[in-house]
């Protein structure tokens, strides 16, 4: 079965955020990228079924030419080949870049001349959290889909999708080819290999232009971040001698006993 | 018209249901228009039918806003009717102005980003436009303290969802021992415990406080604990009453997890981390020389 994983490249926060000056973006100068965790996930899921199964892996990012260095990173984990989808770097609405992307699977399918078996995205992206782009793509193609998934068990044309509620799976069936998003926990992403790395940067990246069509999608005007509450913090101490304090603590929390 | 989904277990709103209609509330009487409701059931099946009938309600009835909760059943519902009635889906929201009864203004609206770490302000051309409403970002409205959305029937018959998605069946999941989210206590362990044997110490101080312990993404990337104790943007929302974070640096991933801690107390060598920041008590310190003296003193007590 061929499969195709959608990802997308984040900035890499870390303990704080700072904001542009214009205060529509991130201020990413001193921050490295990476991929959104679900995704990291969708592509480690897209690599093992492959290897268990056979076909093809394709990975597909809608971004600037910097997210190249995502496509890599999955290729470095055994994705086989890479799309990007090149955007002037500005940030696409969901439903703009679901568009582009529902239309750069149909490209690809007629020119492989078989569709996807399976379309793989996160849950939702970790910056704008739209949680809609891999149902929007499933509904532009015509194929079921489920959101959230957890377990995935590919049989013969169909697929079980397991995912939590109330502390319970619901498992789902459908046929192929279908959509799935996933979450993290799904498995456990490998760390990719030196020679992963280094067969990765030698690849090619098929380049392509995204394709805007005009769609409705929420348009922001600036980011803000919320208003924190004034708060000091009481240092108990720096080592064992520290341990009566903590225990008085617990004791006035009703934890521990008299 | 506002629309508001109200998701239902056993025939009672859920929580988040019930932040969802302070919103759609709050959304109505601002701008002058009646709020009414479609009640659904929370039973897991799948959106095909109930997307395919709620697209048409809509395309008949035009709201000028759809609000749901936050859940993951009302986000896939929304997005799929979004999809096919090819409307605009703003996902957790946090407030919602749509400028007076048919003024033909732009919808603004505020919205999460980074699991709530940013707010972002943004316009919507016209509606009708979905949304959903963060959890947990605004408070409930409290049942019997306003009248009753108009309730608004969802009519199945006659609609071609897509079919086929099929829930097939329900599995327990089989884990034992407190749940994450409803933990009176919660230990947290990051990178600096170390090792998956050194976990041990704090399972012990969480047995000891009636807890359960919880994770940073470090820790389920080392494989030393699995995903479903990681508690952060990709984990577990956690609302204890008090939190020990043990060896975590407090990334602005993490914290969006555990501010809903009542308390918290941090072990961290290092006096800047943010996590020291945010705790209310700090042991500025190595865990490995602290918790051993700490769970002996505990069981002291007892
Ligand atoms: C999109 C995205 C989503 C993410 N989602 C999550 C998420 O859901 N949950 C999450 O946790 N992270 C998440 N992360 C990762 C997050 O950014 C951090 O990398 C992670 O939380 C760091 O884990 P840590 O604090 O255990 O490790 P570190 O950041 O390495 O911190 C270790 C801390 O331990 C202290 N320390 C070291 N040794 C000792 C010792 N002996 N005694 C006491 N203290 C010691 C150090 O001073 C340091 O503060 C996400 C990241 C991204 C980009």
């Amino acid at each position: 079965m061929n499969v195709l994983v959608c990802v997308k490249r984040v900035p890499a926060t870390g303990g704080r955020v700072t904001l542009t000056p214009d205060a529509r973006a991130i201020d990413t100068s001193l921050l490295g990228f990476t991929t959104s965790p679900h995704e990291e996930c969708a592509v480690e899921e897209a690599a093992r079924l492959v290897e268990a199964g056979g076909g093809t892996s394709t990975v597909l990012t809608l971004g600037p030419e910097a997210a190249i260095e995502q496509l890599r990173d999955a290729m470095a984990v055994g994705i086989e080949r890479a799309v990007l989808l090149e955007t002037d770097g500005t940030e696409w609405g969901p439903a703009a870049t679901a568009a582009a992307i529902a239309d750069a699977v149909r490209a690809r399918e007629s020119a492989d001349g078989e569709p996807f078996g399976l379309l793989l995205f996160g849950n939702e992206a970790a910056d704008s959290a739209d949680y809609q782009v891999g149902v929007r793509v499933a509904v532009a193609l015509d194929r079921p889909c489920v959101t959230g998934v957890k377990r995935l068990d590919v049989g013969a044309g169909a697929v079980r999708a397991w995912r939590e509620r109330d502390g319970a799976w619901d498992v789902y069936e459908m046929p192929l080819p279908a959509v799935v998003t996933v979450r993290e926990g799904i498995n456990l992403p490998r760390y990719p290999s030196v020679p992963g790395r280094l067969r990765a940067r030698r690849k090619d990246v098929e380049r392509a232009p995204a394709r805007r069509v005009p769609v409705a999608d929420a348009v922001l005007t600036r980011l803000r971040l919320p208003a924190q509450a004034e708060h000091r913090v009481e240092i108990l101490g720096t080592g064992p001698e520290a341990v009566p304090p903590v225990v008085e603590v617990l004791r006035q929390l009703g934890l521990v006993g008299r | 018209m506002i629309l508001v989904i109200a998701e239902q277990d056993a025939g009672r709103p859920t929580a988040l249901s019930l932040e969802a209609r302070a919103v759609a509330r709050a959304t109505a009487t601002a701008a002058g228009l009646p709020l009414e409701a479609v009640e659904l059931d929370r039973d897991g099946a799948p959106p095909g039918d109930r997307a395919a009938a709620l697209g048409r309600l809509i395309a008949v009835r035009r709201p000028l806003a759809v609000i749901g909760p936050g859940s993951d059943s009302a986000t896939e519902l929304l997005a799929h009717v979004a999809a096919r009635a090819g409307l605009p889906l703003a996902a957790n929201i946090t407030a919602l102005d749509v400028g007076g009864s048919g003024a033909g203004r732009p919808l603004q609206l505020t919205r999460q980003r980074w699991g709530g770490t940013l707010l972002e302000d943004a316009t919507i051309e016209a509606g009708p436009a979905l949304f959903t409403v963060a959890p947990h970002a605004v408070a409930a409205e409290p049942v019997g303290t306003a009248p009753e959305p108009l309730p608004v029937s969802l009519d199945v018959d006659g609609v071609a969802g897509d079919g086929l998605v099929r829930l097939v069946e329900r599995v327990p999941m089989g884990t034992e021992g407190v749940a994450l989210e409803a933990a009176p206590v919660v230990v947290g362990g990051g990178r600096g415990v170390g090792s998956a044997e050194a976990f041990g110490m704090l399972d012990e101080l969480a047995r000891l406080l009636g807890g359960t312990v919880g994770v940073s993404r470090a820790v389920t990337s080392a494989g030393w604990r699995p995903h479903r104790e990681q508690v952060g943007q990709t984990g577990a929302r956690i609302a204890p009453d008090l939190y020990i974070a043990c060896g975590i640096s407090g990334a602005v991933q993490h914290i969006v997890g555990c501010r809903g801690a009542k308390r918290i107390l941090a072990i961290n060598t290092d006096p800047d981390a943010p996590m020291v920041a945010a705790a209310d008590w700090a042991v500025i310190g190595d865990l490995h020389a602290l918790l051993p003296p700490l769970l002996e003193a505990i069981r002291d007590t007892r």
